[in-house]
């Protein structure tokens, strides 16, 4: 049934209580061309755009737990696409591009709010590698504009600019076409419009191994039976290395927890998304009112979905440094996900040495914006066997090449990006 | 917040030290090691999900690194000991 005020209507008349379910829950068939491992935004971007755009149908998504259980329904939801380097930059634009069509799209609403990103700077060296990363995403075609504290505290009055001489706001980079999107309503249009074309979405349904005969890969053993595809595609940020170990490949990630974090709700008071690299922050404001935030990374490998309280101190520190004024707040939850951290911040979507199985990890903490590029390459990485231009440089080779695309300058850390 | 035990110090909270990664990886030979050797060291990792070496200094007490045992999703610490002390396999 597609939604519309129409269809709204006529089922008001029933008390709502007609609605079909939004995705069909099929038993796993013995075969399929492709099979996608991961029911979180990717693996269902990627399941709807093999249908959509290449005409794959016969594909099954399989998923653990339930759709967008994982860093799908626990990121702080932005969406941005202000990147530098050659690899990155159009990836990210592209991503960008779908999300402001997404809802017309999917016929679901997920609720995209371009509200802007504002990057704020603090030292003199920050606002020269800020207004040159401008710069190339301006050169890029992407959209890019330097604030001066005066329009910052303009837009965003509660904000302290001075801090009393102390690493004071010297400007900021802001993406206006930047924002954030409903995190759970991503997976659910996308698991929607991909059970629409016919895509079998397999939850409850864990993969225990990968069938390689003679480097190809032939299936997937899973709690469900054996299931046989000449196509497999791994979409499970957070436990990549173990689902690649199950094919024998060794990878260049760590997994770290991040933690977020919101306040208790409050009227509107902070319309655009707010980070800050000195401050170690960014935060903004849900449509329920509650000011989300998180910053860093708690710093070691951990596979817990929460964090410590040394890092929760730091992120809320850093929120007041800059809004003292939320001192009076109190946190009402506070949570943690597992993050893919590849050695040089990218991520790795492309061909594995073992023939069809693909690869797509290493979001470090940057998977949801992606969400639609992702599926869309992705899709097309495994369909046509080859990378799409926009992610041919996102291999996994490349820190064997030396080709490494490190935004950040931090060198093979995982913790560092 | 972790409590972790320095074999120099003793008990020590979290906040005293700075984590360095995976305690298995060795650099190679310069003189010899090729270029799957280099990767090996610099890029990949086991990344395991259970019981993970790692090392940890600790940088706002005596400075020594530390070779630490921690379950990856209980995060309880199972063992320290100095870098390199070995860990039999089956400590719980």
């Amino acid at each position: 049934m597609r939604y519309s005020i129409f269809s709204l209507a006529r089922n008001a008349l029933n008390y709502h209580q007609d609605w079909p379910k939004a995705w069909r829950s099929p038993d796993p068939k013995p075969e399929y061309d492709a099979i996608i491992i991961g029911g979180g935004g990717h693996g269902l971007a990627t399941a709807y755009y093999l249908a959509k755009e290449h005409g794959m149908t016969n594909v099954a998504v399989l998923e653990k737990g339930w759709l967008g259980g994982g860093n799908t329904g626990r990121n702080t939801t932005i969406v941005r696409s202000n990147y530098e380097l050659d690899g990155n930059a159009l990836f990210y634009e592209k991503a960008l591009q779908l999300w402001e069509g997404l809802s017309q799209d999917l016929n679901y609403n997920v609720m995209f709010s371009p509200r802007g990103v504002l990057n704020l700077m603090h030292t003199d060296g920050a606002v020269d590698a800020a207004q040159r990363r401008g710069n190339a995403m301006r050169l890029n075609g992407i959209d890019a504009e330097w604030w001066t504290p005066e329009m910052i505290k303009s837009r965003v009055p509660l904000i302290e600019i001075d801090n009393g001489g102390h690493f004071p706001i010297m400007g900021g980079l802001m993406q206006p076409r930047a924002g954030t999107a409903r995190h759970d309503a991503v997976a659910w249009g996308y698991a929607r419009g991909a059970d629409m074309r016919g895509v079998d979405i397999i939850q409850n349904c864990e993969v225990t191994g990968i069938d390689v005969d003679n480097g190809r890969v032939t299936g997937v053993q899973t709690t469900r039976g054996a299931i046989r595809s000449k196509k497999v595609g791994l979409a499970v940020a957070g436990h990549t290395s173990q689902v690649a170990a199950m094919a024998g490949l060794r990878l260049p990630i760590e997994s770290h927890v991040l933690q977020a974090m919101v306040s208790e709700p409050l009227k509107p008071c902070l319309d655009t998304v707010i980070t800050s690299g000195v401050a170690h922050m960014y935060i903004s404001q849900s449509d329920k009112g509650e000011l989300v935030f998180g910053g860093d990374l708690d710093f070691y490998n951990s596979y817990a979905q929460r964090g410590n309280f040394p890092c929760i101190e730091h992120v809320v520190a850093s929120i007041l440094y800059l809004f003292p004024t939320f001192s009076r707040l109190r946190l009402m939850r506070s949570w943690g996900g597992i993050m893919d951290m590849s050695m040089d911040g990218s991520p790795i979507i492309g061909k594995t040495p073992i023939d069809g199985l693909y690869l797509n990890g290493g979001w470090c903490y940057g998977g949801f914006k992606a969400t639609p590029g992702s599926g869309w390459v992705f899709a097309h990485t495994m369909a046509e066997d080859r990378p799409h231009e926009l992610n041919e440089l996102f291999t996994l080779d490349r820190f064997h090449k030396g080709y490494v695309i490190d935004e950040r300058g931090a060198g093979p850390i995982p913790g560092a990006h | 917040m972790f409590n972790i035990k320095c074999p120099w110090c003793g008990d020590r909270a979290e906040t005293e030290y700075t984590y360095k990664g995976d305690a298995a990886i060795r650099r190679p030979d310069p003189e010899t090691a090729s270029d799957e050797e280099w990767l090996d060291q610099i890029y990949l990792r086991d990344n395991p999900s259970e019981n993970h070496d790692e090392l940890w200094q600790h940088s706002s007490g005596c400075r020594q690194f530390i070779k630490v045992r921690r379950n990856m999703k209980s995060h309880k610490i199972l063992k320290t000991g100095t870098p390199d002390e070995s860990f039999p396999e089956d400590t719980i």
